[in-house]
């Protein structure tokens, strides 16, 4: 089915944050700290204020009390000292840090005022290496934190030392994955408006988690939260960064409330690749044993993630995630996992979309290549010794994320590695590859298997009425972040009630129509906010053959719901509207709640673990580096397959990202801290020039997941997480003959380059 | 203050705007228009998302200033559609879901517009290095190629 979205969308009709206008609206610019590590001197405002049409500015000691940002997940008690304040106090520590904010009568305006502010900083030693960062003698970023590392996170299973000490075969490898991030095409935006009559705060253009933000944002200004009314508009885009509680979201409504006017802030891009959460940053040493018949008996890995200058809030999920997830579709019965969770002076961290898998999948499924090559043993007939088999689910871990163990509701790992493969003709493709060395070209096959988790709960909310027009609406606490979340609840909600999908309203992202709601996040939208309109749908049907029966005067289970109206089975113009029943309804028969609607909360105390297999096919040039990719195959069991159309739209949208941080993306630092690349001039996102010649995606519902009414396992993320892996492996493969060293991202034609280089010296 | 006086046509409609001489014309097209389809990803030309058409070739509206536009034909995304009927790229985007978040669809649609009159039966080649241009951050932009493909069969149907 189409989406319901679109047509909205492709006529330029649909607002985004920047679109939202108000009478008398004001527009904020940021002052950002130039310095990534400086002591905050005077903030001389004058000059700035003097230029008409500049309204005030905003610093630190003007927002008084106003605590810190809290986090919203992995939360620990080492980290509270290192939340962010909404404005710089004291010291800056990351280049792009707020520190005041000029308002203005346009945006032109505010942002030549801010060349007219003048901060006095003194420079601080800095430290941008997190493995640096830990060494004793570096400058410490937080008092409170000793050696600038926030946390140690122990993940065991078994004795893993002691297994790996009588293991077999032993292989220990090194490996790195590079800082980049989601990079929506809409930067971050907001509009904030205050009724001094009502007492009534109003934000339009909030994003992903509008509830618990709409919180946080209560008890940072001490407003009531029922006083707050946070809407959501059209979303460009989130991919884990988007939408979580930010500096900006609460200095742009504190400035309307302030200034009793409206205030609009938009992020340019140069401000959103410096102020926006980074991702994925870690350094991993990593051993792992077989058995003399190539078993995984233990795997032992100690990594260090760089989280940045401060905590935000994802606190350190993304490392709990890295090692809960890392030991993947594999049988690993000794595993232990030691994350450090360190402190530099970068843009603060937080999730980017396949969070900790995206990292952990690439090292696992390099580290397996690597492994295979050195114990002379194929890596394909590697990985089918160790997958774990479907009789053994539910599969426990040994490590746990989010408040949970790790457990595996269902899967068959092997039919998807072996689906994947057939896919690719993967003996085809060796035979093109063998054909091509003879040629003197580099083709290269790479396997990725990834092992996903989706359908984070706690719950989600839903509520679906029948309007007295005779229209149905779900009310969802989800959030949209492009997905097309709107299409898919309309049509688990159209086919429980008889309705065309194409018809229903969708309404989510407004506090004011939807009392509760957790949001759009961690591939939760199919697996959590479907169930809850599914099963608030049924209680409406319930609802709605009941006031039938009572018109028609006849037995319910004689009742047939279709095309908008009950009819008595066999006789068609024995029949009720839904109009009617809705007005019927209230109050409706005796002893029923009147009104046709209702709610429900749909319950997801565990998570469900997609899963699936990228096999990349490359082609490296050697003389230039350039990676291409001729072919690409996923495979992805998502248990069960609402709308294909949009599965497939993931699939291949999260493969684009996992591209980019495969070959071109990085987040990239000088020794200073001065980020260099601040325009998409220099952080290369993919084209569809970079994108595989040849991309398929199977969507597999072999495995259907007991843990919803649906069997659905979300699908945000899979077609992103074993982009690396899958890509890294198969350059290895290409420069197997020149003995080329893949271990580390992003696999840039510089980076390329370089490394062939180094394996043939006396070669240009 | 700066300022100058243009006549512009937008989408078929008249227009006389004093505008300050530094204000971009996608600034112009969004604030003084009210014409926010179109869209800003970046405010430094590489990401296509505000491509609109000037004179019969797709522009970046960032990177000229509205000042620019004077004696100029100017069509954006809100052209496209006749009331509430799609145009066939529109349909074509729609029908092999060519978008998600939406953001860039604008740009794409203008680019393709002209690459389209230009190039009435591209190979899929053509067609992403037509695009190569134009950012997409969900659509990983297989989509976009085959809605291209599709629409440039239906436009070629017609002509």
């Amino acid at each position: 089915m189409r989406r319901i979205e679109d047509p909205r969308l492709l006529m330029g009709r649909g607002k985004y944050a920047a679109d939202f206008r108000l009478p008398g609206m004001l527009h904020a610019a940021v002052v950002r700290s130039p310095h990534a590590h400086a002591r905050l001197g005077a903030i001389r405002a004058k000059a700035a204020l003097a230029l008409p049409g500049v309204v005030a500015m905003i610093a630190a000691e003007d927002l008084g009390p106003i605590g810190r940002i809290p986090t919203r997940l992995g939360h620990r008690g080492g980290s509270v000292a290192c939340l962010q304040f909404p404005l710089a106090r004291d010291v800056v520590r990351y280049v792009g840090e707020p520190i005041a904010v000029v308002v203005a009568e346009s945006r032109y305006v505010a942002e030549d005022a801010l060349d007219l502010v003048e901060v006095d900083y003194t420079p601080l030693e800095t430290v941008t290496d997190a493995r640096r960062s830990m060494q004793p003698g570096a400058p410490l970023l937080h008092a409170a934190v000793e050696g600038n590392v926030v946390d140690r996170l122990e993940t065991r299973r078994g004795d893993a030392q002691a297994a790996l000490a009588e293991a077999g075969y032993r292989v220990r490898e090194q490996f790195a994955v590079q800082r980049h991030t989601g990079v929506p095409l809409e930067t971050r935006g907001l509009t904030a408006a205050y009724d001094a009559g009502t007492g009534v705060l109003r934000l339009w253009g909030v994003a992903k988690v509008p509830h618990f933000n709409r919180r946080v944002l209560a008890d940072l200004l001490g407003h009531p939260e029922h006083r707050i009314h946070f809407v959501e508009l059209e979303v460009g885009g989130g991919f884990g960064v988007r939408g979580e509680f930010y500096p900006e979201d609460l200095v742009v409504p504190w400035a309307a409330m302030r200034l009793g006017r409206p205030v609009q802030w938009i992020e340019d891009r140069r401000e959103h690749l410096m102020a926006t959460n980074h991702s994925r940053q870690q350094y991993h040493d990593i051993e792992i044993g077989f058995d003399a018949d190539y078993r995984i008996v233990a795997l032992v890995d100690r990594f260090v993630v760089d989280l940045g200058a401060y905590i935000r809030t994802h606190g350190v999920v993304v490392p709990e995630l890295t090692a809960a997830l890392l030991p993947g579709p594999y049988r690993i019965p000794n595993y232990s996992c030691e994350a450090l969770c360190v402190l530099t002076n970068k843009t603060p961290t937080g999730t980017y979309r396949g969070p900790g898998r995206y990292e952990g999948t690439f090292v696992r499924e390099r580290l397996l290549d690597i492994a295979a090559a050195r114990l002379g043993i194929d890596a394909i007939d590697l990985r089918r010794r160790n997958f774990i088999a479907p009789s053994e689910m539910p599969y426990e871990v040994g490590g746990a994320s989010l408040n949970q163990r790790t457990v595996y509701d269902c899967g068959d790992y092997r039919s998807a590695f072996d689906q994947a493969l057939e896919r690719v003709d993967y003996a085809g493709a060796r035979a093109d590859q063998a054909a091509g060395r003879r040629e003197g070209r580099y083709v290269g096959i790479g396997v990725g298997c990834v092992l996903e988790k989706a359908g984070l709960g706690p719950w989600e909310y839903a509520r679906v009425e029948v309007d007295a027009t005779g229209h149905v609406v779900v009310y969802s606490g989800v959030a949209a972040v492009g997905q097309g979340i709107e299409t898919t609840l309309a049509q688990v909600v159209a086919d429980e009630l008889g309705v065309a999908a194409e018809g229903i309203t969708v309404v989510h992202g407004d506090s004011g129509q939807v009392p509760f709601g957790v949001g759009g996040f961690a591939s939760r939208g199919a697996c959590v906010a479907l169930p809850a309109a599914l099963e608030a749908a049924r209680k409406v049907r319930a609802k709605v053959v009941r006031v039938a029966a009572a018109l028609l005067e006849a037995h319910a289970e004689d009742l047939v719901v279709a095309d908008g109206a009950v009819h008595v089975r066999g006789m068609p113009d024995r029949a009720v509207a839904f109009r009617e029943l809705a007005r019927a309804a209230v109050p409706g028969p005796p002893g029923m709640e009147p009104g046709l609607y209702a709610a429900h909360f749909f319950e997801a105390p565990r998570m469900t673990y997609p899963y699936g297999t990228h096999v990349a096919v490359v082609e490296v040039d050697v003389e230039t580096g350039v990676v291409s990719l001729p072919k690409y195959v996923i495979t992805y069991d998502v248990g069960r397959a609402v709308n294909p159309l949009i599965v497939d739209g993931q699939l291949v949208g999260a493969l684009g990202q996992g591209i980019g941080g495969a070959l071109l993306e990085e987040l990239v630092y000088d020794e200073q801290g001065q980020l260099l690349t601040t325009t998409l001039m220099d952080y290369l996102l993919p084209t569809a020039m970079d994108m595989p010649a040849a991309t398929s995606a199977l969507i597999l519902e072999e495995t259907p997941t007991p843990l919803n009414p649906l069997g659905v396992k979300g699908v945000g993320e899979g077609g992103s997480s074993g982009a690396g892996a899958a890509i890294a492996n198969a350059v290895a493969d290409a420069l197997a003959p020149l003995g080329v060293p893949i271990t580390a991202l992003p696999l840039s034609p510089d980076r390329v380059l370089a490394l062939i280089r180094a394996a043939r010296p006396g070669r240009s | 203050m700066n300022e100058r006086t243009i006549q512009v046509t937008v989408n078929g409609r008249h227009h006389e705007r004093t505008v300050e001489v530094r204000k971009t014309l996608a600034d112009f097209l969004r604030d003084d228009l009210d014409l926010t389809g179109t869209h800003l990803g970046c405010e430094h030309g590489v990401c296509g998302a505000c491509t609109i058409v000037v004179d019969g070739a797709a522009v970046r509206s960032c990177l000229l200033f509205a000042a620019q536009m004077h004696g100029k034909e100017v069509l954006t995304v809100e052209s496209l559609a006749d009331g509430d009927r799609l145009h066939p790229i529109q349909e074509a985007f729609w029908e092999h879901h060519g978008l998600q978040c939406g953001f860039c669809t604008p740009g794409f649609l203008m680019t393709l517009l002209c690459f389209l009159r230009e190039n009435p039966d591209p190979s899929e080649g053509e067609i992403r290095e037509a695009i190569s241009g134009n950012l997409c951050r969900c659509t990983g932009y297989i989509n976009i190629v085959k809605a291209a493909r599709a629409a440039a069969a239906t436009l070629r149907g017609r002509s």
